[in-house]
Parts: structure tokens; sequence; C-alpha cells
């Protein structure tokens, strides 16, 4: 069947502009045919090239003395973390193919990440995920296809995840309406390897054989890279065919085979795994980066469909295969490892010297594209950017006339929001355990893994994903700064010091000047937490129009931030651990009530500006949380977040493996009760110490310039609340029900 | 005492059993490849966990056909020791060198938590450092560890004290609550009527150190090594 002509119609079904087409003629010299257009479609994709975002994302800070591959040099950073060890992570999403078929749009999100691990050389040791779906309670209007999205998400990354053995540790999940129709699904992976056996995906000297390993090529994934560069609608459902299918057993066969040729690196020169854009993606990156060429042919590429043509061979994008590039005679090394895990494993091509991807099917050329320009040039636009008319009056509420909620009744109720609640009906399904490595079971501030480093030796790594997206939709810059304040704050909980941060940027259409603004200035935001941190980013991931006929998500910039806890004496839990303990609340006490999750929840107004951040009063928190776990002065640690106070107390209650109840005197003068109780004032931490320490705790905290005094003691099974001042009140409420409510809500709202 | 486990395609807890044998139980161990035919005269051998084949067809079903099986119902036949854990228990199963199956869990999903697991005897070289009814904490991550025998040969497994490990709470009473899969009579982990073979859900190499959160599994391992008349290691 001969192929279709190209005509103004099929160019824009490419999402290619005009103007784009009038680049490409001059890149070939010539009008491209049906199947170098659809490379050119899928590389120049939002999805593939950030064509609409690599202009923001250099501002951010990307290097660093522990700094061993940079963003953007290969498929993932890597980071120094000592004694000849490096981690190689990174963060991905997979939202719209999650839209449509959730269960393997995550499966395969997950899938896509551990190869850009793998790919590095790296052995992935850990996962976590940020979820985000509509709301799931009964009475919301979308609740049964946001259960059934989140089901299906959840039951995807289980299955892919614990099949292939590596363990899903923790994450965040929120929710809200304008995720409704479109989900976020952001999953991070981290793996180590020795800071001497990085693999890099480069393809260089001329002669050199071309690889191809893994499963069978097929028409699933077609053009998903494009698929994802576009809004949702109504008609999304027929892009169905565009979310690949995964098998996480192939992939473990592929990750062991690769790992197990990677220990003989006189064999390999080159390796890249095959995701968006598959066989399109893997060749023209590595010519690229090798300042080379490569020719393949398709007739040796392995396929599990009969009469595949060249466009659809080179914009499938089956899962669990590799490109790699062997050194001229060493073939056999390679062919031996795959035959041992039974793996397809083809001669495709060879580097060549000429900086053009070639591509011939059964010896004619059916594609001639310089490489470098395929690659590395595709348009880069400076999109318009315009503050939305309506921030300014939204960041406004009338506190004054904000009724009082009914405290006692509204704590049960925050509890059970899903936000709040328990999500043991989730990671229950994860395999959270696998690879002996998982020291803090999930649920805590951050997850706390060890990996090991030969001899029985370890290293402690923390992990955590953060992103308050109510805060950066009312005000962009400041929220994305809290992210990162916020996810670094968790991690100084157990006892970590941050390294480097990878992150997604999930936002709309970035044609609307309002959804670009927020990406700019969000952009911004992470940056300047980046600086004041001190730590690099090392990748991440951009995904844009993530918007459907009922408008675009809420601006959520997803960090994910590694630290390293050098003594396992210094691991840190999260929740309250002993009777008798003394209970401190550190930090400068605040009563700020917009953006915050009481204000949604008790009074239904997304609305107010978020809280201040003062950034040296932030990091002279963690330091002094730090020091103090250092000295053996810290039974637990939990920062305050959503529901501020009065949420963060009785989470450390009920969230540990026993339940131990409190009673604490709030004894400080306040303009609200609520807003004392709920207020998300930023730099605050509850911290648990034996009782005799609690006064030099409290110096030692002072001392370094944090406001730090003991408000009372872990006891009895009620968690009793007292506050003093001109209508002094007291709460009670049974910390067994407390436990209950929180840990049976999503058992109700998902069955 | 020499160990051998067995890694077959989709086995992904093969280094943890590894690390605990090696690190903390100061063993010789070495990984025999599912393609090879001979344990190399290990005295004991692990079928770990994982997800052989992608768990295909059924799980365990295309690893009983390895290679290596029969060398595996070999050294069973002369009385080696032989632990089947997770898919291990399955593969053994399938293998027919254990009685029953093991199906879905009744609840559909797959469960990863830690729980509490009944010691039902020490008569048996797995369990001799335990203690009748003593309450384990031991961690199971499966999907598929609902195990399923007729009447008569769930009556005989306990009658022939085959039964050595079951679900139940924290006092030691077995309930629809407590068992985590559905299992009939709650049952977690049996051995074959020669007593040298064990099959069990829950993962005891996840629980052999302190700081993952539960050591309780170490008894399992140290009550071979007692068996054979060894001293226990000290951990390197």
């Amino acid at each position: 069947m001969p192929d279709p002509t190209i005509t103004p119609e099929l160019i824009a079904k490419h999402g290619i502009t005009p103007e784009e087409y009038l680049r490409i003629q001059g890149i070939l010299g010539r009008d491209p045919n049906f199947t170098e257009l659809g490379i050119f479609s899928v590389m120049w994709s939002e999805h593939c090239s950030y064509k609409n975002s690599r202009l923001e994302l250099r501002k951010f800070p990307t290097t660093g003395p522990r700094v061993l591959v940079k963003a953007g040099e290969e498929n993932a950073g890597v980071i120094d973390i000592g004694d000849g060890w490096g981690v190689a992570f990174k963060m991905e999403s997979h939202n719209h193919p999650s839209a449509v078929e959730p269960f393997q749009g995550a499966a395969t999100g997950v899938g896509g990440i551990l190869r850009d691990i793998f790919t590095m050389g790296a052995r992935p040791v850990f996962l976590l995920n940020s979820l985000r779906f509509g709301d799931i309670r009964p009475n919301a209007p979308n609740a049964g296809t946001n259960r059934r999205l989140l089901s299906g998400v959840v039951s995807g990354i289980a299955h892919y995840g614990n099949c292939i053995g590596v363990p899903t540790v923790g994450g965040e999940i929120y929710f809200d309406p304008s995720y409704d129709g479109n989900p976020l699904v952001n999953v991070f992976c981290l793996g180590t390897l020795r800071t001497d056996e990085i693999r890099r995906g480069a393809a260089t000297g001329a002669g050199n054989p071309v690889f191809y390993v893994g499963a069978r090529t097929g028409r699933d994934g077609l053009a998903g890279a494009a698929f994802a560069s576009r809004d949702l609608t109504e008609d999304s459902k027929a892009d169905r065919p565009a979310v690949q299918v995964g098998d996480p057993f192939i992939e473990k066969l592929l990750l062991e085979a690769c790992l197990e040729l990677f220990q003989h690196p006189e064999a390999v020169v080159g390796v890249q795994d095959m995701g968006a854009a598959g066989l399109t993606c893997s060749t023209c990156e590595t010519a690229s980066r090798g300042n080379s060429g490569i020719e393949i042919d398709l007739a040796l590429v392995p396929q599990r469909e009969p009469g595949m043509t060249p466009y659809e061979t080179m914009l499938s994008e089956s899962q669990e295969r590799m490109l790699i590039i062997v050194r001229q005679g060493h073939e056999e090394t390679v062919t031996k490892i795959f035959e041992k895990w039974d793996l397809p494993c083809a001669l495709i091509g060879r580097v060549t010297d000429d900086g053009f991807m070639r591509v011939k099917n059964h010896g004619v050329t059916v594609a001639e594209i310089p490489a470098k320009q395929l690659a590395d040039e595709a348009p880069l636009y400076k999109r318009e950017a315009r503050r939305p008319a309506d921030l300014d009056s939204r960041q406004q509420f009338d506190l004054a006339s904000l009724p009082m909620a009914d405290i006692q009744a509204l704590l049960p109720k925050l509890l059970a929001v899903p936000d709040l609640a328990s999500k043991r009906w989730v990671y229950r399904q994860y395999d959270h355990m696998v690879r002996v490595g998982t020291v803090t079971a999930p649920g805590s501030d951050a997850a706390v893994v060890r990996i090991p480093t030969g001899d029985n030796t370890w290293k402690y790594l923390a992990a955590s994903v953060d992103c308050n997206a109510h805060y950066v939709a009312l005000e962009p810059k400041l929220g994305a700064l809290i992210a990162v304040a916020e996810c670094a704050r968790n991690l100084a909980m157990t006892g970590a010091e941050p390294l480097a941060l990878t992150d997604n940027l999930n936002f709309g259409n970035p044609h609307v000047p309002e959804n670009f603004y927020q990406l700019q200035q969000a952009v911004d935001g992470l940056a300047e937490g980046c600086r004041a941190f001190d730590i690099p980013v090392t990748g991440g991931n951009v995904s844009l129009y993530n918007q459907s006929p009922a408008g675009p998500i809420d601006p959520t910039p997803t960090v994910g931030i590694v630290g390293q806890i050098r003594d396992p004496k210094h691991i840190t839990p999260s929740h309250f651990q002993n009777q008798g303990d003394a209970i401190l609340l550190v930090g400068e006490i605040g009563e700020e009530l917009g953006a915050s999750l009481y204000l949604r929840e008790a009074h239904g107004l997304k609305r107010g500006r978020p809280p201040e951040l003062n950034l040296d009063r932030e990091k002279k928190l963690h330091d002094a949380v730090r020091s103090a776990i250092r000295l053996g002065e810290v039974r637990s640690a939990h920062d305050l977040a959503e529901g501020g106070l009065l949420i963060a107390l009785a989470e450390c209650a009920i969230g540990g493996t026993k339940q131990l109840g409190a009673t604490v005197k709030l004894d400080f003068p306040h303009a609200r009760l609520d807003g004392l109780l709920f207020g998300e004032s930023q730099s605050r931490a509850i911290l648990t110490t034996r009782p005799e320490n609690a006064t030099a705790l409290v110096a030692l905290l002072e001392l370094r310039g944090v406001p730090a005094r003991r408000i009372g003691t872990v006891g009895g099974c009620e968690l009793v609340v007292q506050t003093t001042g001109v209508a002094p009140s007291e709460f009670k409420w049974d910390v067994a029900e407390l436990h209950r409510v929180w840990n049976v809500a999503f058992d109700e709202y998902l069955g | 005492m020499r160990w051998a486990v067995i890694q077959f395609p989709g086995s992904n807890c093969d280094q943890d059993v590894y690390h605990v044998l090696k690190n903390v139980l100061a063993q010789s161990v070495d990984y025999v490849w599912h393609k090879d035919t001979s344990l190399n005269n290990a005295d004991a051998v692990v079928l770990p966990g994982g997800f052989s084949y992608g768990d295909y067809l059924r799980c365990g079903a295309i690893a009983r056909f390895s290679p290596i099986m029969p060398a595996v119902k070999e050294a069973a036949a002369q009385g080696k020791t032989v632990l089947g854990i997770c898919n291990g228990f399955q593969i053994l199963c399938e293998a027919g060198l254990l009685p029953g199956v093991l199906v879905r869990n009744t609840s559909l999903k797959f469960r990863c938590e830690t729980l509490p697991v009944r010691v039902e005897h020490p008569n048996s070289r797995f369990t001799r450092d335990y203690l009748t009814g003593q309450v384990l904490q031991l961690p199971i991550a499966h999907g598929e560890g609902h195990y399923v025998a007729d009447e008569a040969t769930l009556d005989s497994l306990f009658v022939h004290q085959q039964v050595l490990f079951t679900y139940s709470d924290t006092r030691g009473r077995s309930t629809a609550e407590s068992n985590p899969n559905g299992s009939r009579r709650h049952i977690a982990g049996i051995t074959n009527r020669a007593g040298n073979v064990l099959g069990l859900m829950p993962h005891p190499e996840r629980a052999s150190e302190k700081i993952l959160g539960s050591d309780d599994g170490l008894g399992l391992f140290t009550s071979i090594l007692a068996s054979a008349g060894l001293p226990l290691a000290q951990a390197a």
C-alpha cells in the first residue's frame, strides 16, 4: 500500500505547523516523505523536544560538586554519594495515557522510568509516585470515573513494579476537580551504580554494530509522543491505540541482561532505551550525541506483527526495548547474554560518520535525516505569558466574616478527606519491601531506603515527592518555591541532607498565556528554591496540554528530592513513639489560612494567598532539626503542612504502628482559634524527645535561631488540645476513633 | 552448610535470600541458574520469591519445567532441605513436591504488609528455634497466596504435622479477619510428609534484620542450621 500523499491536512494532523514544515524542508533540502514526516512529528512534539518549555528550563541550576551527569546530557542525571558510588534518578509523567487507559498508562509509565535508570548502568532500587485525580467522594460529580482511574492507575503501578521487583516505597496522592478527566501520574525512580561504571548513550566509532534488544516491535503506542502533546477531548478515546502495553516480566529479563552486559565495558560503546518515539528517538539521539550517523535496516528489526510499514516501525512505542551500540568484534558477548536471558537480540545497523540518520527497509532507503538537526535543533518557542486576570481577586478572602467551624466535629471529618486520609488502601497493593532495603515504611514524611555498597556495607537515602498545587494555583512562583521547601523539610525530618532534585512540570495548554505564565513563574520558584537549598536539578520531565474541555489542571510542578543520612542511628520516624515523651512545637507561631485545606474543606473556599515563606527561617529549621537528630535528642519529627498544627498532631498520634494519644496546651496569643489550629504557616515542625531532654532540646534549637517550646506530653488514649486566651477551649478526641475514620476512608470510597 | 539459591527468569527475591544467608548468617551460598541441571552438591536449596515467567499461565506453572527442577526433586528425595518462599512455594506445588495449590487472594488484590503468623509446632527442622504457638511478625507480598486443597488433604496435613505456619492475630487466634488471602484453614506454610521440603507464602528473608522492622524470620534459617548440627555462625 503506497504512503499517503503529503497534504496540508496531513501535516496539521501530525501536529506540525506551516513554519515548522518550512524548517523541515530547509533541513532536508526537499520535501519530507511520509515516514520522515512522522519522524519529525514525534521528535518535534512537545513531549520529546520540550519546544515550549526549553527556554524556561534553562533557568534551573544544574551544576554542583556532586553532579556526575548533568540534566539534559543523558537519560537521567547522576549524583555522587561517596565512596565510589552514585545514584541516577528522575521523575517522569504518563498523564495522557493514564487518562484513557489507566492500568497500562500507569504501568508503562513505571516501565519507562525504570528503563531511563538502567540505561545509565544503574540498578533501579526504589520507586515513588505522585498521583492526582478528581474528587472520589460519593457526592462529587465525576466520582465514579475518578475512582475507576485511581483504581486502574494503582493496579497498573502495582502490576509493573511488583513483577519487576523494584519496591514502591512512598509518594503522594491528591484530589481536586481540576484533575477531572486529566489525572496526573508522575513516577520517580532511583538506581545505584559505581561512579566509574556510568553508561552513556552516544553512538561513536564508524562501523560499530547497532543492536536492538528486548521485546519485539508491534503497532502499540503508535505516535504516543504526539498524543501526549495534545489536549484531551471527548475524542481522545480513539487515541487508545496510542497507549502502550507493558510486560514487566520482559523488562525484568531486559534489566538483568543489560546489567550483566554492562559488566563488559569493552563491549558496550553506548546504550539508550527506546521510550517515547522508540526507534526514532534512540537512533537520532545517540547519533547526535556521538556527532556521528546511524544507519539501520528495518527488515532486521524483530517484529511481532506482519506487514508493518517503516512509518509504523519507526514510530512504534512498543515497550521493553533498548538500543545498544557495540564495539566491533564484541558482538558475541552481547548475543550470548541475550540468549541466556531468552530475549530477542538483533544486529540492525551500524554507526556511520556522515551525520545522517538513515533508515532502510530491505536495503531501500526510506528515510534520511541529519541526526543532529533532528535531535537537537527542534524549534524553540517563547510563549506569551499573562498573569490571570482574576488571580489578585482570588487571593483575597474575607477572614473577618469567616465563621468558626465546629472544631470538635471537624477533626475526624478532615482526617477522612481523601487528601489526608490513610493511603494504606493504595500502598498495600505495592510490594514496598522487596530488595530488603526499605527502612521506613510508607506513611512517613519521606521514604528511607538502605542501598548495598558491597560486603554488607550500606548507604542510607531518603526521598520524597511533593507539591501543593493549590498554593501554585493561587500564586505560582511562591507555590513552587514552597514545594521545594516542603520537600527538603520532609527530608530534614528523617535526618537527611538533600542532595539533588528532579522535577515533573504538569501544566495546561502552553498556547494559553495564563497557563504559560504559571509555568514560567513556577520554574522561577523552583530555581530559587534549588539555589536556596544549594541543590541542583538533575533532570525531569515536562508534561503540557493537561487540559480538557472543562479547562486546565491546577498548575502542578511536582518535585522529588533525594537526600542522604550518614548514620542509620539518625533515621528518625515521623510519629509519636513513647508514652511520656515531651512534645515540642518548633518554628514561629502562625495563623495563615490563605489557600489552606481548612478553607477548602470546612468553608468551600479555594482562595487566599499561600502562606509566606522565609527561606532563611526555613533553612535554619532544617539545619537545627538535623543537628538535634545527630545529637540523639529527637525521638520523632513531623513537619506541619496541609491542615496545619492540629492535623500534624493528629497524624503523629494515629500514623505510626501504634496509636498514642497526647495532651497538648497551646498557650499562645492568637487572633482566631481556627487560624491557630489549621493555619498553614511554613517552616514548622512537631518534635518529640525524652521528657528529661526537653529543656535542653529547646535551648539547642533556640541557639540555632529556631524558636521552640514544649507544648505537651505523649500519653493516654486521647488527643487532648487546650488553648488559652480570651476564649480558652479544650478539645478531646479518642485516638482509636480518629485512627479508625482515617484508616477506613479509602476502603469506603473505593470498596 | 552449602546453600543454593535458584534463579528463574523473573525471580526477584533471590538477592534478598542470598544476602541474608551470606551476610547475616555467614553461610556458603551460590546462585544456580534455572538452565543448569545440577545443584553442585548443595546441602540446602532455596526457591525464592518473585514472578517466575511473569506468572504466565499460572504462578509457577512454567518454572516447574525448568531444567533445574529434576535436580531439585532429587535433592528433595534425598532428604535435603528444600525451602520455597512465596513464588517458590507456588513452584513446589506445581511441581508436585507439595500438595495443594495457591490461587488468587479472595480480595483479588495484591497485598503487601507485615502481619502475625503463628508457629504451629517446633517439631520440624524449620521451626525448632521457635515455640509452639509463637506469633511472629512476618511480611507477605502476594496476589496469589490463597492455599487450597481438598478436605481430606487438609485434614491429613494437620494430622501429620505438616502445617508449620498459619495466619493469626497478635494473640495467636486465627480468624477470617486475620487471614490476608482466604487460605483454607489459614495455612501460610506447609511441609511434605517427610518434613524436609517447606513452602511458605510469608518472606522470612524480609524479617531477618531488626533495621527492617522485624527479625522474627531469622529463626527459620537458624532452625535449619541447628537441625544440621551446625553452630550458628556470627554475622560477618
